[in-house]
């Protein structure tokens, strides 16, 4: 079997990087916007083997990151509601909400569990029936299948001690408001590899022909990567647009039907703030008025949402490609990953911990800003 | 939380109440993950997990398309390039 080494082999790497360098004739800018493909991007040093001139931009590809603080804020009310486990990500639990995070609520004596499942909160919740068992649902289409079958199993097994609070997100309505803003300044975009093997390349295939660009669905390794960015470059040398897939090994152009399916009928798509993005439109989840038994938001009564307060750290204008992290002037500074100002720097996917854990942890004062 | 792995199933897992699961390999770690959105991956086939869950199905033969493509086009401008 064809296996993660075969995709790293440094020959066809370098063949990859002459083909690129002959290809362009003029400066790109792309696009990732999957907190795994900037981790591989900066791990392995992909973006100092393209070309002068084109450019890679992180976009909002880190779920946690761009989880509203006010979702955090109900989570850690949740957590220190007696009688009640909340679970969630571990990268979840130390993302400040507007004062605190989830650790903190643990530390307050709340009962806080790290899970890497949705499922396991499930079984948590058959474990201690005395308990109410909330997990708090983050991330992309990737992960908005697991949640869809523990809630869809906790209905059919008549688990009732188990709740989510809903903060799930959708991709492609967020890759359309940064098209939108009128700072963009992205040419083309690589496509996050594991959202489209879930949802398949429709919405974004829509995307491209309304926007007139390339998107190239691309993968994890440093030759996926290099190939998903010569195929855009491609495009754009070309004055093509439209969608490539540059990871068929794993994506189809249909996606993951069954789990399409049960994310249609646990969810209903509303709009929905993203941190340092603002209110995008349809771009999120929450649970469907059949599955409301299991909402957690109803079954605690938490009433209307409050909107995200203002913040002084720059991860928005990061999450839009505005700026790189280390032209963040508190980078490195009075924000690190142990001291963290902003979720971008929290998280392991985070766009400003990657550059820190990878790049050193000083400002670039030098390059201009755009 | 994002970071989706390819495993190899080592093994289904007897579970009469519910969808299939399968006991997974990961670089020498092993896990229990749903199959509901795979029904029909096989022991000995690569899945990409995510969360608890199966995601997706590694296929050989486009894995090999794809590295062949990229090789060749590499090869192209090699043989493009002046001597």
């Amino acid at each position: 079997m064809t296996t993660s080494r075969d995709f790293r082999q440094p020959a066809l790497v370098k063949h990859l990087t002459e083909a690129i360098a002959q290809r362009v004739t003029r400066p790109w800018t792309l696009m990732e916007v999957c907190g795994g493909q900037t981790h591989s991007l900066l791990r392995y040093g992909i973006d100092r083997l393209l070309p002068p001139g084109v450019e890679l931009l992180h976009g909002p590809g880190c779920p946690v990151c761009v989880t509203p603080s006010e979702g955090i804020d109900r989570a850690i009310a949740l957590a220190l509601t007696p009688k009640t486990i909340m679970t969630s990500f571990g990268d979840m639990l130390r993302v400040r909400g507007s004062t605190t995070d989830l650790l903190s609520a643990r530390a307050q004596g709340g009962d806080v569990r790290a899970l890497l499942s949705p499922l396991d909160a499930l079984r948590i919740a058959e474990e201690h029936p005395e308990k109410d068992v909330v997990f708090f649902a983050v991330g992309f289409e990737t992960t908005a299948p697991s949640t869809a079958i523990a809630v869809s199993e906790a209905k059919r097994r008549k688990i009732h001690n188990f709740s989510l609070l809903v903060r799930h997100v959708r991709v492609a309505p967020a890759m359309e408001a940064l098209l939108l803003d009128p700072l963009a300044r992205m040419d083309g975009f690589l496509a996050a590899g594991h959202v489209a093997t879930v949802m398949g390349t429709q919405a974004i295939d829509q995307l491209a022909n309304r926007h007139q660009i390339p998107i190239v669905v691309t993968g994890f390794e440093p030759i996926d990567l290099l190939g998903g960015i010569y195929q855009c470059l491609s495009y754009l040398e070309e004055g093509r647009y439209g969608v490539s897939n540059a990871y068929p090994r794993a994506v189809k152009e249909e996606g993951n039907i069954p789990a399409q399916t049960l994310i249609k009928e646990v969810f209903d798509v509303i709009d929905l703030p993203w941190r340092g993005l603002g209110l995008i439109p349809a771009g999120g989840y929450r649970l469907s008025p059949r599955y409301r038994d299991y909402d957690a938001e109803i079954r605690f009564s938490l009433g209307p949402a409050k909107e995200d307060a203002e913040s002084a750290c720059r991860s928005g204008d990061v999450l839009r490609g505005i700026i790189k992290p280390d032209l963040c002037p508190a980078f490195g500074t009075s924000c690190t990953p142990e001291h963290p100002l902003g979720a971008t720097m929290v998280s392991g996917e985070g766009a400003c911990a990657a550059y820190f854990h990878y790049r050193g942890s000083s400002p670039a004062p030098t390059r201009a800003s755009s | 939380m994002c970071l989706a792995v390819p495993g190899q199933i080592q093994s289904l897992v007897e579970s009469p109440d519910g969808p299939s699961t399968a006991r997974v390999i990961f670089g020498g770690m092993t896990m229990d993950v749903s199959l509901a959105f795979t029904p029909e991956a096989k022991v000995g086939d690569y899945v990409i997990v995510h969360a608890g869950c199966a995601i997706a199905m590694l296929h050989e033969a486009e894995a090999l398309e794809t590295l062949e493509a990229f090789r060749a086009l590499g090869e192209g401008l090699a043989r493009a390039e002046p001597s």
